[in-house]
């Protein structure tokens, strides 16, 4: 959040209810700007926006002259493709396959690490992934990928056929297969979603307790709560650098996941 | 409850729907749609323009680098044939300068060996001709010393005698005998010497 939109609910609350400290909310993380409800235009669709044009001019201008020996743009561009193209998806997918999903697997890499990096950049610092829409929709991009590659490439029957690991005892599959289909359908999708939503929503939350926390203290606080104020800004300034790196990862995960979903898929056997 | 109901209502944000009260894991439908369509948007550009651009780059690098190592290779190929060639010519020219040496040191052998033998003839010539030459002057020199000696004696001899023997015929035969004894050294000296004396004696008296 913007320390504009950091301030306002906590000097709304403080003047609202009469001078008590009031934490964040995850209500806070509801900011439409144009309309409300289901259809607003709120803060993180723009912030998304933003990134995909960013993203779109970034790679775009890089590759513009690609050439055999880089510029110095054209050399982030190909470091960031050559590590999802080389370590994740043909390390995990396999040399034969991979390069059709390098493509899908990129631009997620892209989006979640620009998404989440906007976290802690000025002026921007919303989360987008920490609004649930965000992480469902590239999860289901996901889900739709790898089910139907996996379907396509063995049919159907097959496909379902080869999740269920073979050659238990008899009774055992009465557990297994609801267990298996539940964990290919359901599960895998609702953590995918879920872990990376979690980690960013937290991480915000944790970054507003303090730095709000902190001006309160600092600004409403007797001499001695100021000095437990400054503390929590350093304490803010150290969680920002945590949650930068935290970002980093779970853009790294999320498409580590992607990838060896597909790589599941597409396995011979399970 | 007091804050959750306060906030929304005191900040003026969405006051008028329940959208705010959802729990944080159920979508605003908005988002998710918008969340599809960036990533749509995205994938169309990357899959279109810019993965085709980086793999094309990399194919492209690849082909530069073996390009170029395969140019290295060459370059040192060359390199060493080069090396070899001049090796070779170094090893010829080598050969050619040690032929030419021996030729030239056999040339100059035959060459002292020729001027010796030429000298020796010549000295041996020389010699010849030198001791032809003292052969002939000695002989010459016997002849006349002989005449000489004949006619000095005759003379001698007339005188002593006292009378002319020239016109004698037996004259020649006398001193030839004489002659002849001198150098078979049938004549005594002491006769000889005792006569040449009393000759000498007698000629220096008369």
């Amino acid at each position: 959040m913007s320390p504009t939109a950091l301030a306002t609910p906590f000097l709304a609350a403080a003047s609202g209810d009469g001078g008590g400290y009031h934490a964040p909310e995850p209500q806070e993380f509801y900011q439409p700007l144009i309309g409300h409800g289901d259809w607003a235009l709120t803060r993180p669709i723009v912030v998304m926006a933003i990134s995909v044009g960013l993203i779109a001019w970034f790679l775009l201008a890089t590759t513009k002259r690609a050439s055999v020996v880089p510029s110095r743009g054209q050399w982030v561009t190909e470091a960031l493709h050559t590590f999802v193209r080389n370590s994740l998806a043909r390390d995990i997918i396999g040399s034969k396959e991979f390069l059709r999903f390098v493509p899908a697997l990129f631009t997620l890499f892209s989006i979640l690490l620009v998404n989440n990096l906007f976290g802690i950049i000025p002026p921007i610092q919303f989360p987008t992934m920490g609004r649930i829409g965000f992480p469902i929709a590239l999860t289901l991009v996901v889900y739709v990928v790898y089910h139907t590659v996996g379907i396509r490439k063995k049919g159907f029957r097959n496909y379902i056929g080869g999740m269920i690991p073979k050659g238990l005892p008899g009774p055992i599959y009465i557990l297994i297969v609801p267990l298996e289909l539940l964990t290919q359908f359901i599960t895998q999708p609702l953590t995918l979603s879920l872990r990376l939503f979690g980690n960013m929503f937290a991480g915000h939350m944790l970054l507003l307790l303090f730095i709000t926390g902190g001006q309160y203290m600092v600004i409403h606080g007797s001499i001695g709560l100021k000095f437990a104020g400054a503390g929590s800004f350093v304490m803010a300034f150290v969680l920002m650098i945590f949650e930068g790196l935290i970002e980093l990862l779970q853009a790294y995960i999320f498409t580590l996941l992607a990838a060896t979903y597909i790589a599941a898929a597409l396995a011979d056997e399970h | 409850m007091q804050h959750l109901t306060g906030i929304p209502a005191t900040v003026g944000l969405a006051s008028a729907d329940n959208t705010a009260e959802r729990l944080p894991i159920l979508p605003l439908w908005g988002e998710l749609i918008f969340g599809l369509v960036a990533f749509a948007i995205l994938y169309v550009v990357v899959s279109r323009k810019v993965v085709p651009r980086l793999e094309e780059m990399y194919a492209e690098r690849t082909a530069a680098i073996e390009g170029g190592m395969q140019h290295a290779e060459e370059a040192q190929a060359e390199a060493q044939a080069a090396l070899e060639q001049y090796q070779a010519q170094l090893h010829e020219a080598r050969a050619e300068a040690n032929r030419i040496r021996e030729d030239a040191r056999a040339q100059g052998a035959s060459i002292v060996a020729e001027m010796r033998e030429q000298a020796q003839a010549e000295a041996s010539r020389i010699a010849e001709s030198a001791k032809k030459q003292i052969d002939a002057e000695r002989q010459s020199a016997l002849v006349q010393l002989r005449a000489e000696v004949g006619g000095l004696s005759t003379e001698l001899a007339s005188r002593i005698v006292g009378e002319s023997l020239q016109q004698e015929a037996r004259q020649s035969g006398i001193i030839d005998r004489f002659l002849a004894e001198l150098e078979s050294g049938d004549i005594k000296p002491e006769k000889v010497g005792a006569a040449a004396e009393g000759e000498a004696r007698s000629g220096e008296e008369s």
